[in-house]
């Protein structure tokens, strides 16, 4: 694998990522328990598609086959994706969403946060225009899952299920291999093990002011950053996010 | 209205704690535009606190690089002036020219007041 390769595999990750969970949270249009998080939700979805851009945007240009990042994000199967299982579980109800959305923006922004620090100033930009966004996005998110966590018996009841249920798809955030070993030796991007660290000091003390309590295992299901096999989950969200390109090839507006 | 506890009639209330409120209080949302301007009343909106009533002011409000500043303040401590007090509030202002300071000359140097 050359660095070129890596460094595409690792764009893809980044860019996958922030795609896949942009159009989940899209899915709640509409449909959020009030008005006012309708909009937030929509805002959020609103940021993690403009930072696909920007990701899948470089990801072409490093690839250097003239595909833009409408092509990589609309002309791809579910085997080539490279986000990881977390960001493609269904939304569930309310709680499940907000909860996968902590976990998630917790490790994002962290990650962030690092990469400002990239060897490659491409890279360092999207990152520093990301962070100011994720920063908000784990803030907003944090706060809900306090509220509903230390909220209601029912509401208590239901943060707890989401994290139990979504806790073994917070492992796979943190596995490294060839392509992070690569990234990190360009100094492009930190490996991903050295993040766990502070993210369980950040997801502990947000989850402890929630009231929930953190499951005993480290067990993690895998397969979505490395693309081996993702869930039954994303092929079906890619029908949906990828309808009008299949069915209208190069359509536009 | 109903009991605060109507929709969850299985929630116990604790001693401890303030009654739960199962509808959100209604927020006022003041904005500055820009420095220099003052706090611009924009709309309300419901949140569960003050500090979430300011997060959705920001996701509701500045989505187009509105503000710079925001206020938030629960509908609930407004007090506002009555309608049916219109008549004796401000007709007696209306019959008060003097009031107006418009009998003086400005000269021209001076330019728009």
């Amino acid at each position: 694998m050359t660095r070129d390769e890596a460094f595409f595999q690792f764009l893809l990750r980044m860019g996958d990522n922030t795609l896949i969970l942009g159009h989940r949270v899209s899915e709640w249009c509409g449909h959020a328990p009030v008005l006012e998080e309708d909009i937030a939700l929509a805002n959020t979805a609103l940021d993690l598609i403009g930072q696909t851009q920007m990701w899948l945007g470089l990801a072409g240009e490093v690839q250097g086959e003239g595909k833009s990042a409408d092509d990589l994000a609309f002309l791809r199967d579910a085997w080539d994706f490279r986000n990881v299982l977390l960001v493609e579980m269904p939304n569930g109800d309310f709680g499940r969403t907000l909860m996968r959305q902590f976990l998630f923006d917790a490790w994002h922004s962290i990650m962030l946060t690092r990469l400002r620090d990239s060897k490659d100033a491409r890279v360092a930009a999207i990152a520093e225009k990301a962070g100011k966004e994720v920063t908000y996005h784990l803030e907003r998110s944090g706060d809900t899952v306090i509220g509903l966590g230390d909220g209601t018996d029912e509401s208590h009841a239901r943060m707890q299920e989401a994290l139990d249920y979504l806790w073994p798809y917070v492992g796979e955030m943190f596995e490294g291999d060839a392509v992070d070993a690569e990234m990190a030796e360009a100094g492009i991007a930190p490996d991903p093990s050295g993040l766990r660290a502070d993210y369980d000091a950040l997801v502990g003390r947000v989850l402890a002011k929630a009231t929930l309590t953190i499951p005993d295992s480290r067990f993690a299901h895998k397969g979505g950053r490395n693309g081996r096999m993702h869930t039954e989950h994303l092929g079906h969200l890619l029908t949906q996010m990828q309808w009008l390109q299949r069915a209208y090839p190069g359509a536009t507006w | 209205m109903s009991s605060p506890n109507a929709a969850y009639p299985d929630t116990p209330q604790t001693e401890d704690k303030p009654p739960k409120r199962h509808e959100w209080p209604l927020w006022e949302v003041f904005i500055r535009g820009q420095h220099g301007l003052s706090h611009r009343h924009v709309g309300s909106l419901h949140a569960p606190d003050a500090e979430m009533a300011i997060k959705n002011a920001r996701d509701v409000y500045t989505r187009r690089n509105e503000g710079v500043s925001i206020w938030v303040v629960e509908a609930n401590d407004i007090t506002a002036s009555s309608p049916s007090d219109k008549g004796p509030l401000y007709e007696p202002s209306e019959s008060k020219v003097y009031r107006h300071p418009t009998f003086f000359d400005i000269p021209d140097e001076v330019g728009a007041m």
